[in-house]
């Protein structure tokens, strides 16, 4: 891969670093921009996976919020079943993503373009119902966990410690991505997005392979609902509102389609801008709406594209 | 039975409001391959304008006539602002931009209007009710709601179907640059139709208004079920956003009925209470899975 593209992803995983380093040296950090920051990781670990599809795949997804609602109902049901468990909530979480996205998976890319978009964002609708018919859970209240998800054991993901595996866990699935990305399979799933009549009569199975990226995607963004559960210590239906996928979508758009750090710088940018334009007003969408317009009109590439070419 | 029936019509009445939101949808899909996000709020304006206008002027046929042409010059509004500058671009940047259009748009309404619901009363002299069968009153607005929806469904397939607009409508479907070329303003045709769907759409809202809630983001999941109605139906088709539109309502109210009570039959106690509406909620997106299985371009899909 590009050396050069490393710089901006490394310098973005130092600075987020910074948090827990300052915090450790005695300087008083308030609460408040720890649990900011906290926030945007989780949704940047989902518009990470998001981006694999979208950005190199080609695949608009609307419904990414699926597989994350998915994953942060995992901790809820096996939290009322007394399971805290992180081994084995994750990969049941991550199980019943990849589930929900092979069958989705299956219907869905038989469509291309604008009927791909509408039938995502369809089914993403019926898992919000879905869940939010769970009565058992909290209905369209939600449902307060027990106790948080113990990793082996370990508090990892209490209070304290949420801040240091939520980067852990960004930097790993950024890795990841990009090794994926870089592999063989990466470079098929890309190719189908340039050229799919070319990939065809290169043998190679073209639905297959979309299929595959979009499983690997909602495994990825069933982490990130996992987390986000611990992180509020509640899931609710609203987590896998289509609203929720448009932002995701937002953050991808925003920092730069395909280019995986991107979808984090862009996390970060919506998550921070909300929260500054909420206190700014509470009619902040008056903001954010106009805002995202203007983005799309004149902010081509995103905001990993500004000051370079696109890659 | 009669429970049958009375779901059965209020079934058909919903279809009705979703074919009146998904033919400007699919319409302008077909005619300008662009994808509004925003054309629910078309509906939710629809409904607020008409509860002020019917306010102000003390009749509701005013507030609906209000309503539905204003919505329509909203519309119109922005497509002149906004949408006209995405039409060359990706199927992503519609869905944005327009994303951001409906979230503001949505906090326009609850700014001017507030967040807590609203009324509008029924006209008087629909406010009545009428017996079905025997032991069975039923709302005679509501039959009235269902008829408008027939009769705007024949108009608009009049329209498409044997007129000189509809014709080049149907042209620019299958090819915008020839039409182009053989002189057509085909700007002229987009505002044409762009603006027609937006004031259908307000006028959905407005005959929705009395039976339902008026609140921001009203639109929203009406939205996404005219979509389903899209997909069902075949991107672009009239006749198939027509079909699809009831095949919808009719299998979101009868077949919630039919799922509560058959999870009731078949399991029994909290699983019949679990599975029975979390079964149901989801019932029109598995059809829909069902009729894209066969059909992956749905029932009635125009020309590729």
């Amino acid at each position: 891969m590009r050396r050069r593209s490393l710089r901006v992803p490394l310098a973005m995983f130092a600075a987020l670093a910074l948090v827990p380093l300052l915090r450790a040296l005695g300087v008083p950090l308030g609460g408040f921009v720890p649990l900011l920051l906290e926030r945007a990781m989780v949704f940047a670990i989902a518009a990470m996976s998001l981006d694999f599809i979208l950005g190199i795949g080609g695949l608009l997804s609307f419904g990414h919020a699926a597989p994350l609602v998915i994953g942060a109902y995992t901790v809820a049901i096996l939290d009322s079943a007394g399971i805290t468990e992180a081994a084995i909530v994750v990969p049941v979480a991550v199980l019943a993503a990849g589930l929900y996205a092979a069958l989705t998976g299956v219907v869905a890319l038989r469509t291309r373009g604008i009927n791909f978009i509408m039938i995502t964002l369809a089914f993403a609708q019926m898992v919000y119902f879905g869940v939010a018919s769970l009565a058992q859970y909290g209905g369209d209240d939600g449902y307060t966990l027990y106790s948080r998800t113990q990793v082996l054991g370990q508090a990892w993901l209490s209070e304290q410690h949420f801040y240091v595996t939520a980067l852990i866990v960004l930097g790993l699935v950024w890795a990841l991505l990009r090794r994926i990305a870089a592999s063989r399979f990466g470079r098929a799933l890309a190719a189908v997005r340039q050229n799919r009549v070319r990939v065809q009569a290169l043998g190679l199975d073209a639905f297959a392979i979309e299929l595959t990226a979009m499983v690997i995607a909602a495994m990825i963004c069933a982490v990130a609902g996992v987390l986000m559960a611990n992180e509020a210590e509640f899931v609710s239906p609203a987590y896998g509102a289509w609203a929720r996928s448009g932002d995701l979508m937002v953050m991808v758009i925003l920092g730069g389609v395909g280019s995986l750090h991107g979808a984090i710088l862009g996390a970060l940018v919506v998550v921070l801008a909300e929260e500054g334009m909420g206190r700014l007003t509470e009619h902040w969408p008056l903001l954010y709406g106009p805002a995202l317009v203007l983005c799309v009109l004149f902010l081509r590439g995103g905001l990993a594209g500004i000051g370079g070419r696109r890659g | 039975m009669t429970l049958f029936i009375v779901q059965a019509l209020n079934g058909f009445q919903l279809g009705m409001l979703l074919f009146l939101i998904a033919a400007g949808l699919t319409l302008v899909f077909g005619v300008m391959k662009f994808v509004n996000l925003a054309h629910g709020v078309q509906y939710m304006l629809g409904a607020y304008l008409g509860v002020t206008f019917a306010h102000l002027t003390g009749s509701f046929w005013l507030g609906l006539l209000g309503a539905a042409v204003v919505a329509g010059l909203v519309g119109l509004a922005l497509e002149r602002l906004i949408f006209r500058h995405l039409y060359g671009r990706g199927e992503l940047d519609q869905v944005l931009a327009t994303f951001g259009v409906l979230i503001t748009l949505n906090e326009v309404v609850r700014t001017l209007w507030g967040s807590s619901p609203l009324e509008l009363a029924m006209p008087d002299a629909l406010s009545s009710t009428f017996q079905l069968v025997p032991g069975l009153r039923y709302p005679v607005y509501r039959v009235a709601l269902s008829l408008a929806g027939i009769v705007v469904a024949l108009l608009l397939a009049l329209v498409v179907n044997r007129t000189r607009v509809g014709m080049l409508i149907r042209a620019g479907a299958t090819s915008q640059e020839m039409v182009s070329a053989l002189g057509v303003d085909i700007g002229r045709l987009f505002r044409l139709v762009f603006g027609v769907g937006a004031m259908m759409a307000g006028f959905a809202g407005v005959l929705a208004a009395p039976l339902v809630s008026v609140e921001p983001g009203m639109g929203d999941n009406l939205l996404i079920l005219a979509f389903v109605v899209i997909v069902i139906g075949g991107v672009g088709s009239i006749r198939g956003a027509f079909v699809a539109a009831i095949v919808v309502g009719l299998v979101d109210t009868l077949g919630r009925e039919l799922i509560t009570a058959l999870a009731k039959a078949v399991l029994s106690g909290p699983q019949a209470d679990l599975l029975g509406p979390a079964l149901a909620s989801m019932l029109i997106y598995l059809v829909m899975a069902g009729v894209l299985a066969i059909r992956p371009a749905g029932l009635f899909a125009a020309r590729a």
